[in-house]
Parts: C-alpha cells; structure tokens; sequence
C-alpha cells in the first residue's frame, strides 16, 4: 500500500492582493485513482487547480510529478509533463472546428519540405485523429468533425474539451466542474468517461459542488475550506451530510480518520 | 437506441430548417459570401447604368485605384482578427514612404550622401515593421486597448512624418526607378493593371496561405476568438499579438512602395483617410470587429466593393455626396449582417 503519489503539492500558497485564495494547501493524487475536490465557494479549489494546470503560478509551495520537483509557469508546461486540464470556462475557441480546437497550441505539421519550410498544417491528419478520439469517447452525436464549436450544444462543447484532455493527458487529467453545464444523461456520460479513464490507469482530479456526483464516482475526497485542505475522506468513511459539515466547518476530521494514503 | 433517436430528431430538425436559417449557417461558414454577393450585384447593376462600366478599361482602373487601400486592408486585416483595430496604419504607410524616399541619395537635401536605392527600400520596411512592434508592444505589455494606442501612434506617426520631411515632398524627379516601378503598367490581354495591383495581390495569398494551413494561422483566430481560452490551450497570446501588429507594420510598408510607385511622389499630406478606408473594406468583407471571424480574402473584396461603388455611381452621374453616402450604407449593412451571422447556432 505504499505507492508514490503520481501528483503531490505541498504547502501551495497563492494570494490575488489582499485576498488569500490558498493558504499553504496539500493535495496527493495517487496512480489510478478518482481524486474529488470539494469545498465552498472561495475555499481554493480551482485556484489550487490552476496551480497544478500551470495557468497559476503558486507563490510558495512546491509541486511534484511523480516525485520530480516541477515549476509550471504557463499551461503548456503542465501540458508538457502530462497535466491535462478541463477548464470550467472549457477554454476552447468558438469559432475554430472541433479539429483545430482539439489541437489548438499542439498542431501537427505536414512531413516533408510543405511542414519545415512552408510550416503548413496536416489538417487531413489531425481530423482522422480528432474524430477517433470523440468516438472513442463515447459520447455520439458529433457528426461532422469540421463543424466550429459554436455551433454546438454545452454538452457537445464539453466532450470537445474532454476529448481533448482524455487525447493528450499522459500522467494526471483535471476536471474542473465539467458537468455544471450539462444535463442529467450529459452528466452521466461524463461521469462514466471519469470511470473509463480510472480503468486504463490514468488518475483524475475531479472538482465538483455535485456531492451526489462526487460520491458516485471517487475514490478518495478531499475538502478544502479556507485554502487549506481540511480532510481527505471516502465515500465509504463518511456520507454526504458529514461531508458538507466538514466544507462549512461544524465538524473537524482528526488525521488519524482521514484517508492519507491511496485506497486502490 | 436513444442515441438513434436524438440524431434521428437532429436530422430532422436540420431538414426542418427554415430558408433563414440556412442561409444564416452558410454565412457563418463563409463570412465572405454575403460580400461577394454584394459585389456581383453592384457589378450587374452598374452595368446596366452606363455600358463603360464593364469595360476591361474601367476594370483595370478600378483595381489600380484600390491597390492601396487593398494593401493596407491586408494588414488592418489581421489586426482585427485578434479583435484589435489600427488607426495608424496609414500614417506608418506615409511614414515609410517619406523614410523611403529621404533616405535615398537622390533626394533634395542629400543628394550626395543618401543610401542606394536597395538600403533606403529595406530601411524603410524594418521602419514600417517597427513602428507595427511599438503598437504590439504597448497592447501586449501595457493591455492597452488597441483603439487608443493607435489612436496615439497615429498622431505620433503623423507628426514623425510632418516633422522628418518639413513639410516637403519629393518630386518624381528626385525618386529612383525602383520606387516607381509599381506605378508601371503591364497588359494582360485588354486589361492594364499596375504592378501595385500584382504586388497587393502577392500580399493577399501570402497572408491566406499563412492563415488557413499554418498553426500561426489558427492561433491568430484563436487570441481573437477568445483571448483566455487561447491562453489556457498552451498559446502564447501575446507572441502571437506581437507577431501580427509586425507583419502588419510590415505589410504597411510594402504598402508604402505601392503609394509612391501610383502618385508618383512621396508626400507627407497623402491619405489621411487611409484607416478609415481599410476598416471600411475590412468591415464590408465580412471579418468581424469583435475578432476571431472572418476571411482575409474578403477585405479585398470589400476594397474592391468601395472602388466599384465610387466608380459606378460616377459613370452613373451620381454625385460625390451620395457615394460617402452609399458607402456609408454598405457599412451598416455589413455590420448588421455580421450580427446577425453571429448568432447562427448549428
């Protein structure tokens, strides 16, 4: 049972003026794992995931892959050592297709003279490749890989966007709220994808105000409350209403009843 | 089987569509098509109005009289599409050429010790180019907004111009062949263009290539598109911004070369109305003010829908204030179908 986190922050601190968003807050994501993040609004969850996607850059505090020290001070550089990010704002470009968008920042450049020296695009390509990863996703109804983003529904938007961290994510994938937006068969689809991608291995930090979600589907939960984390819990160790009862505050979990290490 | 049923209902719906809607999802695909529509609408029209209208003649005058405001279109262009805007672009063109024409040894005050022809021509586009990085650098560095910092440089460049020249042209006399060599004519069957036309033409395929098969392509409708989603899908915004407000500043220095070459001299009073004029063709094209939409193709036709509409209501015996009024016009319509188009949804 001692297994090394794949993703470990310690002590992470990150203030925006006067405000505190994190304050020396912990988190470890062990291999294979569902990580939740949960905590009231304000309580440092996605700042502490921007930090950890690289589009933050802590004040203090340092950040690990497995077990390698890192500084992610752009999104590509959490891209770069195998971070991939589902934004809750989703962070793709209307008006570019469901190709270009999944590629965007990473595009594939023709072989030859036409991609050195003309840097043209394999658009041909990366279509083919874009449409078996939204396939492989499961989640249908795309039918036209050139259509622009715009023009499709929230739930379609999402999947472009998980598509695209399911694609690329070698070591971690972080959802932040990637069923806010989404209907209840949506939000399902979604969750199943977070199972299936438990299945081939990869660990995902999932951040949602959905506890019943939440419950469903993780494996360890961690609760944040004023920047910090206060306690790492299981669906099997505590219920629902305790767990909100951490997030506000009225009850405190001793160490030796969180859950620390992993349970898979 | 509920998936069936939804793209069984989606196909429906699509069939569904009404003529409106269609037509609104065609121009979103194609921001460009509305204005090619219009262009082949006023060419028939105006046809039918005077019979010169149609003549290779008055085509070929017509594409002359747009070359410049075409060429700097170009980059006004790409400056829009990241949702900027640049009112100095005209006044870098008339910078250039000043810069062009001064430094060269032929000149009024220099003619000993100026630069040869070559130099004074490179000089003159690392000027344009720079004077492009300066508006990059204070909408990057400072997040200003691009309207007034142009609106800044704009003066600044004017007054760079007035002040280097002293008020002074120079004639067509004191100018070497090379900077009045795009002001030449070549004929192509009864078609006479000027090389100015060729070289505007040059700067349009080379920026459509770039933008429709190159990743700086895409990202540049990406920052304009949406500027934070650019930057969280691991672009750099702010190289790309800095990149297109140089080539721009480029493309209006190459601009510059065809000013001189079809006035035939380089005067520090030419086309105050330039930026208006290129937003103008820009807007008509179709690429929208908002940014991230739009093709660059279709600020060319826009120009060229400006130079059709001038010249055909002047061979139709219409009166100057009624063209401004035309053209007026044309811009409120293509704003309007911009919105419009915009809110086309699957």
């Amino acid at each position: 049972m001692n297994k090394l986190a794949v993703l470990q922050a310690k002590n992470i601190a990150k203030t925006f003026g006067n405000v505190v968003a994190l304050d020396g807050a912990d988190l470890e994501l062990f291999p294979g794992e569902v990580l939740a993040v949960i905590g009231d609004n304000g309580a440092g969850k996605s700042t502490l995931i921007k930090c950890l996607s690289g589009a933050e850059t802590p004040d203090s505090g340092s950040i690990e892959i497995e077990g390698r020290e890192v500084t992610l001070k752009r999104p590509q550089d959490g891209r770069e050592v195998g971070i991939e990010t589902v934004y809750q704002t989703l962070a793709v470009a209307p008006a570019l297709d469901i190709a270009s968008n999944l590629y965007l920042g990473r595009e594939i450049r023709k072989k030859g003279p036409a991609g050195l020296i003309f840097r043209v695009l394999d658009s041909a390509g990366m279509k083919k490749k874009a449409k078996e990863h939204i396939s492989a996703l499961g989640i249908g109804t795309i039918q036209n890989i050139s259509q622009a983003v715009e023009t499709l529904s929230g739930g379609q938007r999402q999947a472009v966007a998980v598509a695209r961290a399911a694609a690329f994510g070698q070591k971690v994938i972080i959802m932040d709220e990637p069923t806010a937006a989404l209907g209840v068969r949506e939000s399902n689809q979604v969750l199943k994808l977070i199972e299936s991608e438990r299945e081939r291995g990869m660990p995902v930090i999932l951040i949602s105000h959905n506890m019943p979600q939440v419950f469903e589907v993780a494996d360890r939960i961690q609760v944040m409350r004023l920047g910090k984390r206060v306690a790492v819990i299981t669906p099997k160790t505590h219920d629902m209403r305790e767990a909100v009862a951490i997030m506000t505050g009225a009850m405190k979990v001793d160490t030796k009843d969180q859950t620390l290490k992993p349970v898979r | 089987m509920s998936e069936l049923n939804t793209q069984d209902a989606a196909t429906e719906f699509m069939g569904r569509a009404t003529k409106a809607q269609r037509i609104q999802a065609l121009l979103h695909r194609y921001p460009w098509l509305s204005s090619a529509l219009v262009l082949l609408i006023a060419i028939i029209t105006f046809s039918f109005f005077n019979e010169n209208f149609l003549t290779p003649g008055n085509l070929s005058l017509i594409l002359q009289q747009v070359a410049i405001v075409g060429a700097i279109a170009a980059g006004q262009t790409l400056i829009i599409l990241t949702a900027g805007i640049d009112l100095s672009c005209g006044a870098i063109a008339i910078f250039v050429s000043m810069v062009m024409a001064k430094t060269f040894g032929g000149a009024w005050d220099n003619p000993d010790d100026g630069l040869p022809v070559f130099w004074a021509f490179v000089l003159g586009l690392l000027v344009g180019t720079l004077a492009g990085a300066f508006n990059g650098y204070l909408v990057t560095r400072f997040k200003l907004p691009p309207f007034i910092v142009t609106l800044g440089t704009l003066n600044v460049f004017i007054a760079f111009t007035l002040i280097y020249a002293s008020g002074r042209s120079i004639s067509t006399n004191e100018l070497p062949d090379f900077f009045l060599e795009l002001g030449t004519y070549i004929d192509i069957g009864e078609f006479s263009i000027t090389y100015g036309v060729l070289v505007m033409l040059l700067i349009y395929i080379i920026l459509a290539f770039a933008l429709r098969f190159t990743g700086w392509g895409r990202h540049v409708y990406a920052v304009g598109d949406d500027p934070n989603a650019a930057r969280l899908a691991g672009i750099e915004v702010n190289r790309v911004l800095m990149s297109v407000y140089m080539v721009a500043g480029f493309v209006f220095a190459i601009a510059a070369w065809i000013i001189i070459g079809r006035v035939t001299v380089a005067s520090p009073n030419t086309g105050p109305d330039l930026n208006l004029d290129t937003i103008t063709a820009v807007v008509i094209g179709g690429t929208s003010l908002f940014g991230g939409r739009g093709a660059i193709f279709g600020s060319l036709i826009g120009a060229v829908i400006v130079g059709v509409f001038r010249n055909g209501l002047t061979l139709a015996g219409v009166d100057l204030y009624y063209q401004i009024l035309a053209v007026g016009l044309l811009i409120i319509f293509a704003v309007t179908v911009d919105q419009w188009i915009r809110k086309a949804r699957a």
